[in-house]
């Protein structure tokens, strides 16, 4: 199972992977930036995303807003940030496609003589609406923040999130903005995968025209930071929430890494349907809780394991903590069965295939193909990816659970309603998040 | 290599041949309707079964007894545990998603084309022979009513209940249609089973089915597993019409508010009640709701976001269901700038039936996105899958992919100024705000909006 597809370097720098697919008349465009708030440091955090939201308001040879034009023609489009990358993309009809490497283009080439302090100051306003609306007004939407401060030391990128502190987005200027754009949005530091309905030479032919005469910048130096916990933690967060909900976060295997397929087989033994572990036991059998979820989260720097699991009324934290611990622990001495691993399998390869259905948008075939070149520096990494699950045995699991779970120090975090500390973990220390 | 002409944006090419999925269809003798269509890409098989009704056959008082039914289905069947069912599920890769509509129920069905059969003989099973057992109901029911005391924290949801509740009322489409905790309280697992016997029958019933086969095998494989099935004797009377009377006429609550304390947005949902899907004037609101609020660039992001950076996004819809639905904008603005947003945002929605008509421009601009961008939504089994139900859920024919673009193309910015003033009515529109009403009553009281209706929404 693959991808069938071309990948070529222009001589700024720039990968052009390029994959043809004729069902639709329509063509997918996608731009990796190889930057994400990892890039970032401390009192300027947000400020990968809020870059982002400054590419869509226009560039130096079309000062208008980027959706206009593709609107037209048909195209959707959006872009997101993560830690680890920024990623923009357009699927268009196929006489469109020139339209949109025209406008990707010019952005990344001519953005800065069209970026005025009144279009920053409005995206500004926007971002910290996004963040109120996705983090502070939502149920347990700051577990996340409280969780990462308290997984890394503060100067770790991965101790914030993606969307930043509202005090450093307020304190963001343009000057700074202006110097990351000089650092991070170049040909050298991008990808860019075409997806759809155009032959190949032509393909390239188009890459080369739009992108071929801009300049290259240095490629940014990887980021790297150790992330370890000396000893586990036990925090507790108030907010305006109904039921008790418990996370257990530990330090785990980067994307790729060793370990790093066995933890999400892990993840899918324990929590993953009504016949995952704990799903079974706690919220199907016994009913103690109303969900519980795990999830390795492998990222480019250093991974991390996460399980959640939300109380029924009148169920202890503490009891909950002691179950999940004890599924952790049984599966560390004993791997998953044969019939747990097969099971599992049989929905990853599955979803491999779903995978194959779309050409654009956010998990498209074109969005892979830049995922696999900019971590592995290979588009065509996917049955490779997929050989990594089907070599995974229940040896290999027990042991990536022993090692990065069961005697591995954990931040346990308790997120209880307003005025209800006592239902939290016994002994959590208060964290307050900005 | 010639180098790019940066003095303009190119002019895209014309649009390259499209076909649209061909419908095959079959009548089976206990009144199953099939339809299938031939998708060649993946080697993916979807299926929906959409059963008309939904949460609008809900008995009075028993909001989330057709939701209750739903969940059930993949909760065990001929004798088999829920455990047994996941298993199999997972064994074939399978997703199935068990939705409650409005107005159906839409039991949709993805799996590898190699394990067609099983997939079909599984939708079969748990369709047509589920335990509905008191055990499994209490669980998934105790289940339930925990997750609505979670939702009663989020805006969103208390935002969409009181909108829908003040719109609504009595109507069923003013219900909740996962219940309130009162009501799964007080249904047993009898009125499930029930409501099985009366609704999950195949007469007035389609199966879809979407694969990379040719349309007759793909029917002749749900033929030989759905031509055995029969309704069984049904002891509830059930009103699949129930939601096509109009709703209840009643004073208007132009402002309509739920307490937040310290909330940091506010959130918003204006609208009123406003028309049925089978509408004549489809594409125009089709069309006006994508200059108003259906896009990117419409004209309400592009004032609440772009120019004031009031809030993240905002949108509109008009909700086009059997009955008459919604007209609906949402967003979610800062505290300080609520008043504003709800100011500007009536200003938008007046003006495009008067002071500002949709210009040329913007006319040309909404009906080329939308159909330049159309075959974007026959991409993946599933999505042809769901939008042949569409089809059959609203009556409308064959050949309706193939007729969308001439019949939206004919849109003439008056049929969109028309539209407009038949279905906006500021002097109707309720203004729902969920936020820190000690912060933003009084600049709500500058809008003269009336006195404001506290609401109590249901859970």
């Amino acid at each position: 199972m693959h991808i069938p597809y071309t990948k070529r370097r222009l001589a700024n720098g720039l990968d052009v992977i390029v994959h043809e697919d004729h069902q639709l008349p329509m063509v997918a465009v996608n731009l990796w930036y190889h930057v994400g708030s990892k890039d970032e440091r401390p009192g300027r955090t947000g400020f990968a995303h809020l870059f982002e939201h400054l590419m869509f308001e226009g560039s130096e040879h079309h000062d208008h807003g980027f959706f206009g034009p593709l609107q037209r023609a048909g195209g959707l489009l959006n872009g997101s940030t993560s830690t680890d990358r920024t990623n923009y993309w357009e699927v268009v009809p196929t006489g469109a496609l020139e339209l949109a490497l025209w406008m990707e283009s010019d952005r990344m080439g001519y953005l800065l003589p069209a970026l005025t302090e009144a279009k920053f100051e409005n995206q500004r306003d926007v971002v910290l609406n996004e963040r109120r609306q996705n983090y502070e007004n939502r149920p347990y939407g700051l577990a996340g923040m409280a969780l990462a401060a308290a997984m890394y030391s503060p100067e770790h990128p991965y101790s914030w999130l993606t969307i930043g502190s509202a005090d450093d987005i307020r304190a963001m200027s343009l000057d700074e903005v202006q110097k990351f754009f000089r650092t991070y949005y170049h040909p050298a530091n991008a990808s860019l995968a075409l997806a759809g309905d155009i032959e190949t030479e032509q393909a390239f032919d188009l890459a080369e025209q739009f992108f071929g005469d801009l300049p290259a910048g240095p490629v940014p130096a990887p980021v790297r930071a150790e992330a370890r916990l000396a000893s586990s933690a036990t925090l507790l967060l108030e907010d305006r929430v109904e039921l008790p909900r418990l996370y257990i976060g530990w330090h785990s295997p980067e994307m790729f890494g060793a370990g790093d397929a066995e933890l999400d087989v892990a993840a899918d033994v324990l929590t993953q349907g009504k016949t995952s572990r704990l799903y079974r036991s706690l919220v199907f059998e016994r009913r103690v809780a109303t969900d519980v979820s795990a999830y390795q989260h492998s990222r480019e720097i250093s991974g991390t394991f996460q399980i959640a699991c939300t109380a029924a009324a009148g169920v202890t934290l503490a009891s909950l903590e002691a179950e999940i611990r004890g599924a952790v622990a049984e599966l560390a001495a004993k791997g998953p069965t044969d019939d747990e691993l097969s099971r599992g399998l049989a929905q990853t390869e599955a979803h491999f295939i779903y995978r194959l259905q779309t050409i654009g948008g956010f998990g498209g075939k074109s969005d892979q193909l830049n995922a696999y070149n900019t971590f592995r520096g290979d588009p065509g990494y996917l049955d490779a990816d997929r050989e990594r699950y089907r070599a995974v045995t229940p040896r290999g699991v027990s042991s990536a659970v022993q090692r990065w779970l069961a005697a591995a120090p954990s931040v346990t975090l308790s997120v209880v309603p307003r005025g209800k500390p006592e239902l939290g973990m016994p002994g959590a220390a208060a964290v307050q998040v900005a | 290599m010639s180098r790019v002409d940066r003095s303009r944006l190119p002019v895209p090419g014309a649009d390259r041949p499209f076909h649209f999925p061909r419908l095959a269809r079959r009548r089976l003798a206990n009144g199953l309707e099939l339809r299938a269509a031939t998708h060649r890409s993946v080697p993916i098989v979807s299926m929906v079964l959409l059963v008309p009704g939904g949460s609008s056959v809900n008995p009075p008082g028993m909001p989330g007894l057709a939701s209750m039914l739903a969940g059930l289905l993949d909760e065990g069947s001929r004798g088999q545990s829920a455990l047994d069912v996941a298993d199999r599920v997972a064994r074939i890769g399978g997703d199935l998603d068990l939705e409650t509509g409005s107005d159906a129920h839409v039991i949709s069905f993805t799996t590898l084309d190699r394990f067609f059969d099983t997939g079909v003989s599984l939708i079969h099973e748990i369709v047509t022979a589920p335990n509905l057992t008191p055990e499994d109901f209490n669980r998934v029911r105790n289940h339930r009513v925990e997750r609505l005391r979670q939702i009663k924290d989020h805006a969103a949801a208390v935002a969409d209940r009181a909108f829908a509740q003040t719109l609504y009322a009595t109507h069923p489409y003013g219900s909740p249609g996962v219940g309130t905790e009162a009501a799964l309280s007080a249904m047993t697992a009898d009125d499930v089973r029930a409501l099985h016997a009366a609704l999950l029958v195949p007469a007035g019933s389609t199966l879809i089915v979407v694969g990379d086969r040719p349309e007759e095998e793909l029917l002749d494989t749900v033929e030989k597993t759905f031509a055995g099935w029969q309704a069984g004797p049904a002891t509830m009377t059930i009103d699949r019409a129930a939601a096509l009377v109009p709703p209840p006429a009643m004073p208007v609550a132009r402002l309509a508010v739920v307490s937040r304390p310290g909330a940091a947005q506010s959130e918003l949902r204006i609208g009123h009640a406003c028309a049925a899907r089978s509408t004549p004037d489809y594409h125009a609101l089709l069309t006006l709701n994508n200059v108003l609020g259906g896009a990117f660039v419409s004209r309400l992001n592009l004032n609440l976001r772009e120019a004031k950076g009031y809030t993240y996004g905002v949108r509109t819809g008009f909700e086009l269901r059997r009955g008459i639905g919604p007209f609906v904008m949402q967003t979610s603005v800062a505290t300080s700038a609520t008043a504003d947003a709800v100011r500007e945002s009536l200003k938008e929605l007046g003006d495009i039936a008067g002071a500002r008509p949709v210009t040329p421009d913007e006319l040309s601009m909404a009906k080329d996105s939308v159909s330049k961008g159309y075959p974007r939504g026959f991409e993946t089994a599933s999505q042809v899958a769901r939008s042949i139900a569409q089809l059959a859920l609203h009556g409308l024919p064959d050949s309706y992919f193939e007729d969308f673009i001439p019949q939206l193309t004919a849109i003439t910015a008056a049929d969109v100024t028309r539209a407009a003033q038949k279905y906006l009515d500021l002097g109707r529109m309720t203004t729902v705000v969920v936020g820190d009403l000690d912060t933003i009553s009084g600049p709500l009281a500058s809008l003269q909006l009336g006195e404001p209706r506290v609401v109590r929404p249901e859970f």
